[in-house]
């Protein structure tokens, strides 16, 4: 055991700087990490986490500033040289190939991978050790969220790593996944293996870490022990300002607004989750929480819904009429709108101007287009009126959806939808990747909608967000619909449960 | 062995021959875009293979030579498509539609002065053995580019399957971003496998003019580069299929020029367009069951791969 007793440091970052033409995504950072600990990096998103340990890992190369490893110089060329000095890295959006099978995804990651049938037995037996079973014949894109991300632990555990690095790894798994991975982290920490563990989910890191530096603009704003604060105290240095939680009313909800039955569509994609037998109804006034590990079938139920894909025409009704049949446009006529989660491409065509794309969805509520002719000077206006109301930060309305960042143009997006007065919201992770205080803005103006005799469907996977805003909760799981229940009274178990449990997965058996 | 007047080794052995550019420009065209890389620029590789390869030969009198300059010809127009889609970031269904416009218009102007001549004769590789009956013409009476093909189909599914040189491509036509996260060189594995399409279809252009003509016209190729874009998409990226599909289409070439010689009554034009007609009438039926990714394309296919960090 080198994590207790003599005390060594592994990796040491000084006045590290690194900028991008007009952001400065680190600035003059410094931390140490010691062996066998878990260090948390705690910011919000742009603070410059990514950016940091992007350098660390090789990918990209400081402007200033130098790095040690046990006590060596350390300036990686590109991850290969990181990865020979003993850093791994398990990615955010993870690098992994769905059409390859597991051993064939890590064999990639790894310098010098051994036959595939040694390297099968090996990921057997890794696997086995550190209680997080995997089949190494089996294609990745058939996986769950949280068997990818094992594939990812286990090809950086593969290389006797002394330092791993984790980007946001609990985004993507049910709260009893995360109970699991901990249990693995634990074990990896005993070894005398450090981890450098980022997240801006403050509980986590409260149980999990050792150490936490906090990261806000690019610059190193505190370093404290985790356990020492409240979540509170970290979130306002996270942030940098007190937080005002959004205010709600008490009003009971309105009819019903959205009534959804029997409803079953087979997924586009053909790594995606089909819908079976959802049913749901939001009345007006109402916000209905939808949770999920990702891909188990937001994005179809987004579709559906929407219009994007169709179904019989009584599955899907608005204020009582059937219209499962009809596609988006007819459906934003009925009264629903939808934002979907991918901001560029889906909800925004992204070399169009921010007046193009408020056009595009607006026309037919607000009345943009007469007799087939577009009315440039209204639609300005109303692209205009968005961006005043949401506060979107942008020079102007001409810009193209592709300039503005992804908290403005989300802001942006919901805002369009929101304006064109809606019996009918539908949006689905409408605050991912968006900065606290636009999250709040959003967060709030989906209820002012509400409050104001919309019904709400809000599809998200942040659990937080869900228990703030929403009324009544449930969950996605494979494709299926958990009863919706109301959220006051619900525990993180009952969720956990409602989201799929631990999906089949075992817990890590812990061995000495 | 006949078969209403046809000859069936006779049949067999030309549509070996038949299939034989077809089938060298699509497996090299299956490499690049394995590697996720979509160039439309086929014919243009094959018909610069086939002018360069017959100057060549002409000028040298070996055919070998003839054959290498040919690869090297396609390999430096895919060189050139690669430098415009992966440096430059060019769209890249327009750059391969600008490759074939300007490989045709660039092998009229290299050919002048070369309409009519007899290139050197490519001979056969086994001599007397190929006098056997029956497996004389089919298995042993080719020349050596017949068996090249064969040897790099073989070599490429199995470099695809077996090799770690074969999976860093697989990875970068599959997740562009993740395999360079990963720390692999996106650009250059797609430029060599860009080079070794253009070397193919090069040399699948010079066996046009070398070989199966055996002279030099302007716009030889007539489609054959197209024909091979369409197999690779209806064999589901798989070599052996690209083998089976290059020689559905060289069979049912050959078959209708018989049936044509034999005077059956169907119209002539009916018969030409069988072998495009019946080819992708197997292959859509062989690829349509399953979804896309049983299929395998490759996910990054004709995506611009720009590095963003």
């Amino acid at each position: 055991m080198t994590g207790t007793g003599t005390e060594q440091v592994l990796l040491t970052v000084e006045g590290i700087t690194k900028a991008y033409p007009g952001v400065v995504a680190n600035s003059n950072v410094s931390f140490r990490i010691m062996e066998g600990e878990v260090h948390a990096l705690l910011g919000e998103n742009g603070a410059g986490k990514s950016t940091l340990v992007k350098m660390i890992y090789g990918l990209v190369k400081p402007d200033t500033g130098r790095m040690t490893l046990r006590g060596q110089a350390y300036t990686p060329a590109e991850p290969r040289a990181a990865r020979a000095s003993g850093v791994a890295m398990v990615f955010q959006h993870f690098s992994l190939f769905e059409a390859l099978n597991v051993a064939e995804n890590v064999a990639l990651g790894m310098e010098n991978p051994p036959p595939q049938g040694e390297l099968s037995a090996r990921i057997r037996q890794v696997s086995e050790e550190y209680g997080l079973p995997l089949d190494p014949s089996r294609l990745v894109g058939d996986l769950s969220a949280g068997e990818r991300q094992r594939v990812e632990i286990i090809r950086c555990l593969l290389q006797e790593p002394k330092l791993l690095i984790m980007d946001e790894p609990t985004s993507v798994l049910t709260p009893q996944e995360v109970d699991i991975l901990f249990t693995t982290l634990r074990q990896l920490s005993a070894e005398g293996r450090a981890i450098l563990y980022i997240s801006h989910k403050l509980e986590e890191i409260r149980t999990l870490c050792d150490e936490a530096t906090i990261l806000r603009r690019g610059k190193v704003v505190a370093t404290c022990t985790p356990r020492e604060k409240s979540a509170r105290e970290l979130a306002e240095l996270m942030v940098g300002e007190t937080l005002t939680p959004p205010a709600r009313t008490g009003k009971a909800p309105g009819p019903v607004a959205l009534d959804v039955t029997g409803l079953s569509v087979n997924s586009p994609n053909p790594f995606g989750t089909s819908l079976k037998n959802v049913h749901l109804t939001v009345q007006r006034g109402e916000i209905l929480g939808i949770a999920g590990v990702a891909g188990n079938g937001q994005d179809e139920l987004l579709l559906a819904l929407s219009g994007e894909l169709k179904s019989d025409s009584d599955a899907v009704k608005i204020d009582g009429r059937g219209v499962g049949h009809l596609g988006p446009n007819a459906r934003r006529a009925a009264g629903l709108v939808a934002a979907p989660e991918e901001r560029l491409g889906h909800a925004a065509a992204p070399d169009m101007s921010l007046t193009e794309n408020a056009l595009l969805s607006g026309a037919i509520r607000k009345g943009l287009v007469k007799h087939g002719m577009i009315d440039w000077v209204r639609t300005k206006t109303f692209a205009e009126g968005i961006v005043k109301a949401f506060d979107v930060r942008t020079p102007g309305v001409g810009t193209a959806a592709r300039a503005l960042s992804g908290g403005n143009l989300q802001k942006f997006v919901i805002g369009r939808e929101l304006s064109q007065d809606p019996a009918v919201i539908v949006v689905n992770q409408p605050t991912w990747g968006v900065d606290a205080s636009a999250a709040a803005a959003i967060r709030q103006a989906l209820i002012d909608r509400a409050a104001a005799g919309a019904a709400v469907i809000v599809i998200s996977q942040d659990l937080d967000e869900l228990l703030e805003i929403a009324d009544r909760f449930c969950a996605l799981n494979g494709g299926r619909l958990s009863a919706p229940r109301p959220v006051q009274g619900l525990t993180v178990d009952e969720i956990g449960l409602m989201m799929g449990g631990s999906h089949g997965m075992e817990v890590a058996h812990a061995h000495a | 062995m006949s078969l209403g007047g046809i000859d069936l080794v006779v049949l067999i052995a030309s549509l070996m021959v038949a299939s034989t550019p077809i089938m060298l420009a699509a497996i090299g065209e299956l490499v690049a875009e394995k590697a996720g890389s979509l160039n439309l620029g086929v014919e243009g590789m094959m018909i610069i293979g086939a002018i360069c390869g017959f100057i060549a030969a002409v000028e040298t009198g070996s055919p070998v030579l003839g054959f290498v300059a040919a690869a090297a010809g396609g390999a430096v127009m895919a060189l050139l498509f690669a430098f415009m889609t992966q440096v430059l970031l060019s769209n890249q269904v327009a750059t391969g539609l600008a490759l074939t416009l300007f490989g045709l218009g660039l092998s009229s102007l290299l050919g002048q002065g070369y309409n009519g001549i007899k290139p050197p004769p490519t001979p056969k590789l086994f001599g007397s053995l190929g006098d056997l009956p029956v497996v004389g013409p089919i298995v042993f009476g080719h020349n050596w580019v017949v068996y090249l093909s064969l040897i790099l189909v073989a070599g490429t599914w199995a470099v695809l399957k077996y090799t770690r040189a074969g999976l860093v491509l697989r990875a970068v036509g599959e997740n562009h971003d993740a395999a360079h996260a990963l720390g692999y060189r996106v650009r250059t594995v797609r430029t060599l496998a860009l080079m070794y399409g253009g070397a193919c279809a090069g040399v699948g252009g010079a066996y046009l003019s070398l070989v199966r003509v055996p002279q030099w016209t302007e716009g030889m190729t007539a489609g054959a580069g197209w024909i091979a874009l369409a197999i690779v998409v209806f064999a589901s990226w798989k070599p052996w299929r690209v083998l089976l599909g290059a020689y559905i289409f060289g069979g049912v070439t050959v078959l209708q020029l018989r049936l044509q010689a034999a005077g059956i009554a169907i119209p002539v034009q009916i018969l030409s367009t069988a072998p495009y007609l019946i080819t992708i009438l197997v292959l859509v039926i062989m690829s349509a069951r399953r979804g896309r990714a049983a299929q395998g394309a490759p996910a990054s296919l004709g995506r611009v791969f720009h590095a963003s960090h």
